[in-house]
């Protein structure tokens, strides 16, 4: 019996060592934290065919959708095995503004991205019949206004967030209101029940021809949008934009963790990807492992005195 | 009229052995998983989403769509047999549907459900086709103001659906408010009501809500009326039932038209669907109806009416979702995704740019309505003897087990489990003293509506110089505002009517 457990016991540890040494050998599952068809959805399907051939094994898109993506992530880091087999799409400031609004069974620092690979920048929009027709003009159109109405996908989100800055630093009469997302920003605005939207690179992209973008909240230029300003062109320091990357369970091995990451870095170096990716107006970005921690250590504080802010302005 | 020569050339693309096979695929899947209590339309839309991905746009806009408009009519057979919406535009079905089940005419109210659906789906395409370009700018006039009138014109619903008690019917509505009140706020994003429980985070979940709402009390009346050992007796089949109550079901004309007509109307208002429709189908048909006290006994119009209600949604939802670019229904969001993956980008110009697939797709669903007709009636005969047949020592049971399966599905989250039997029992309670679960879903359904277009619109009301007039000075909200009071006030007006004509008979 002694020997069998040992056995037992000494081929568990041989297979666990050579699982650890040639990672990938089974299916591996992507979690999306949003449902089938959203922006996460649709990224992680342009990487599909591209991480199979490069992990050589095959990559199984479920989807754990719910509380914002709050569902999920909890998973990732109270459920999940971290064995690299199960990989889950994380998004930025999400990840951040959940655990500082509270009640979400998950804290920032437990989500070990292992690479952010995109970015939505937010954009400044109006209806392409809009007599704004440059940031100037915008700018000329809010001045001394009561109040100029924004609209935008939640709150808090790198929307409101970036309405907020934009607000504050061109002294301006900005009120956010928030929709439940593009879905309903984009009627709102094209029937006139708001004056213009904050909203994302990929709205900016999607729908030319009814929305015209009059500025970009990115520190250069994107080249999807060439002909697009920054706000900080015009002396506006107005940065924000959400980011979209990938983790693992928190106790994931490292080597596991560093061929993962090496996966993607390569995926996001594929032309083709970055062709689909940019039609679409998503912003590549490359951020491993120790580049994302460091990202996500700089933006806590800043998220926490935005969110802070937002509060005492409603009481 | 170059739309008609598109049409006319998208036949031929869809009889082929592939297309078809997808629609009817798709209708089977569809009818599988409206029926199942829990399952809605847009999970059983966002399930086989990713099924698509290898397919043509055509091919998997075309099997999307079919599931879709199936799914929705297949809600209606769990609606009338169990007393559960398979889907939340299923909820009125129950009021009439289910008495006609249980004094044994489960098979004809599938048969009225049937009929109906089809030509509701056939009437909402067909508008589709017609008036898209033109409803799609009046869609939009519908701001924050606009949709918080609707919430509460939904509300006023009440007063039709509660029958004997309107107080108990408001207080009902009031807790469904309540209840969508906890989790994450819609607007601003404070966590409330959720008494420190993660599990409460996102809120109850509205469908396992309306499977407990609804399905469980019926289980433990099953349970606690002791002695019964079949839920209800079938009557006798007559011959031709079926091509009876097809010439039944379409003499209503009036009725059929009118649910139609609301069904399509709140598919085109981007983020209200059949849920809502229905429901004011329903309330209307009572309106009109000269024997109102009748409804909810098993009368044929109520099935009529959200049944056509529902399925006319379909081609409503199209609306915003083919010219805008922006969905109009839950369904038509995953719909959109799934246009973007196929590299489509949803609105106006896909009409010019890709019409061989947008006038494939829209000829397909068209057919898929047709064929949903002869595949839904085996299914329902399937279903229909199966419930009439099985003791209810096995049915409740097996009922249970399906509830679970379908709530725990919504989100692959147990605590959904959790909420449907909690819920359940509350249903339960609050049913012996008189609160029905219509009201309660009712105000479930439209408190986020409500709340979100009234946040919005006071913040957009601070231009003016007091924000909250900014809900009375818009003409489409008077609109909203008159036919809430008609409503509120119709029980009045309609209890003074006959009485002065008639006297008291």
């Amino acid at each position: 019996m002694k020997k069998a457990v040992f056995l037992l016991c000494l081929t568990a540890f041989i297979f666990s060592t050579v699982l650890a040494a040639d990672f990938p050998t089974k299916p591996i599952t992507y979690v999306i934290c949003f449902d089938p068809g959203g922006e996460s959805d649709i990224t992680a399907r342009i990487q599909q065919p591209y991480l199979e051939k490069i992990l050589g094994v095959s990559i199984v898109i479920t989807y754990k959708a719910g509380g914002g993506g709050a569902t999920g992530w909890s998973e990732l880091v109270n459920r999940a095995t971290p064995d690299g087999y199960s990989i889950y799409g994380t998004n930025l400031p999400h990840i951040i503004l959940q655990p500082i609004q509270g009640g979400v069974p998950y804290k920032t620092e437990q989500i070990e991205n292992i690479y952010f690979f995109q970015t939505t920048p937010c954009t400044l929009v109006v209806p392409i019949d809009s007599p704004i027709k440059t940031f100037e003009d915008f700018v000329k159109f809010a001045s001394g206004k009561k109040s100029v109405l924004i609209g935008g996908s939640g709150q808090p989100s790198a929307n409101s967030f970036a309405t907020l800055r934009f607000a504050k630093v061109a002294k301006l009469n900005l009120t956010y209101v928030p929709f439940t997302g593009t879905g309903t920003a984009v009627p709102a605005l094209l029937g006139g029940n708001v004056d213009a939207l904050m909203t994302y690179s990929t709205v900016s992209v999607q729908y030319k021809d009814k929305l015209r973008t009059i500025a970009i909240a990115t520190e250069q230029r994107v080249p999807f949008l060439p002909d697009v300003p920054t706000f900080r062109e015009f002396g506006y320091d107005v940065v924000e934009k959400a980011f979209r990357g990938v983790a693992v369970p928190p106790g994931t091995p490292s080597e596991i963790k560093r061929i993962l990451e090496a996966a993607f870095a390569e995926v996001n170096k594929n032309p083709e990807v970055r062709a689909k990716m940019e039609e679409l107006g998503f912003v590549m970005e490359d951020y491993n492992e120790e580049q994302a921690k460091e990202l996500v250590a700089r933006l806590i504080p800043y998220y926490k005195e935005l969110w802070d802010e937002t509060q005492k302005m409603g009481k | 009229m170059a739309s008609f020569h598109y049409l006319l050339n998208a036949i031929p693309q869809i009889l082929t052995a592939k297309i078809l096979l997808l629609m009817v695929g798709g209708v089977g899947i569809g009818l599988v998983i409206g029926a199942l209590p829990g399952m809605s339309a847009t999970m059983g839309v966002a399930l086989f989403l990713p099924l698509t991905y290898w397919m043509t746009p055509s091919e998997s806009l075309v099997f999307l769509g079919s599931l879709y408009m199936a799914a929705i009519y297949g809600g209606s057979f769990s609606a009338i047999l169990l007393r559960t919406p398979g889907t939340p535009s299923n909820i009125g079905t129950i009021f009439d549907g289910y008495p006609m089940a249980k004094q044994g005419k489960g098979w004809k109210a599938i048969l009225i459900a049937t009929y109906s659906s089809l030509y509701g789906g056939l009437f909402g395409m067909i508008c589709f086709l017609i008036f898209a370009p033109m409803l799609a700018r009046i869609a939009l006039k519908f701001g924050p103001p606009e949709y918080f009138w609707l919430g509460i014109f939904g509300l006023t619903v009440i007063s039709s659906l509660s029958r004997g008690n309107t107080l108990k019917g408001f207080i009902g509505g009031f807790i469904g408010m309540m209840i969508s009140f906890v989790g994450v706020a819609p607007i601003g994003g404070n966590v409330r009501f959720t008494f420190g429980s993660s599990h409460l985070i996102s809120g109850f979940g509205l469908i396992p809500a309306l499977v407990g709402l609804f399905c469980i009390p019926e289980v433990i009346n099953m349970v606690v009326q002791r002695g019964q050992k079949q839920l209800f007796v079938e009557a006798k089949i007559e011959r031709r039932t079926a091509l009876n109550t097809f010439v039944e079901v379409m003499r209503k004309q009036i009725d059929l038209i009118r649910a139609s007509i609301i069904g399509f109307i709140i598919g085109v208002l981007p983020g209200a669907g059949g849920n809502i429709a229905n429901l004011v189908a329903y309330s209307e048909a009572m309106r009109a109806s000269k024997n109102p006290e009748k409804f909810g006994t098993g009368v044929m119009e109520g099935v009529i009416a959200t049944e056509a209600s529902n399925n006319a949604t379909v081609g409503g939802g199209f609306v915003p979702l083919m010219t805008l670019g922006v969905p109009g229904t839950p369904v038509d969001a995953i719909l959109y995704g799934a246009l973007l993956i196929q590299g489509l980008r949803p609105g106006a110009e896909l009409f010019t740019t890709r019409a061989d697939v947008v006038y494939t797709f829209i000829v397909g669903v068209i057919a898929a309505t047709l064929i949903m007709v002869p595949i839904g009636l085996l299914f329902g005969r399937g279903m229909t003897k199966i419930v009439y047949k099985i003791p209810i020592h096995v049915l409740v049971p097996v009922i249970l087990l399906l509830t679970m399966i379908g709530s725990y599905c919504v989100q692959n989250n147990i605590s959904d489990v959790y909420t449907m039997l909690i819920l359940g029992v509350l249903g339960y309670v609050l049913r012996r003293f008189g609160f029905e679960a219509g009201p309660i879903t009712l105000g479930l359904i439209l408190g986020p509506i409500a709340e979100t277009g009234f946040t919005q619109g006071l913040l957009m009301g601070r231009r003016l110089d007091y924000p909250w007039t900014i809900f009375f000075i818009r003409p489409i909200s008077w609109v909203l505002i008159a036919l809430s009071v008609v409503f509120l006030l119709w029980p009045l007006i309609r209890k003074q009517g006959p009485s002065v004509a008639g006297g008291k008979q």
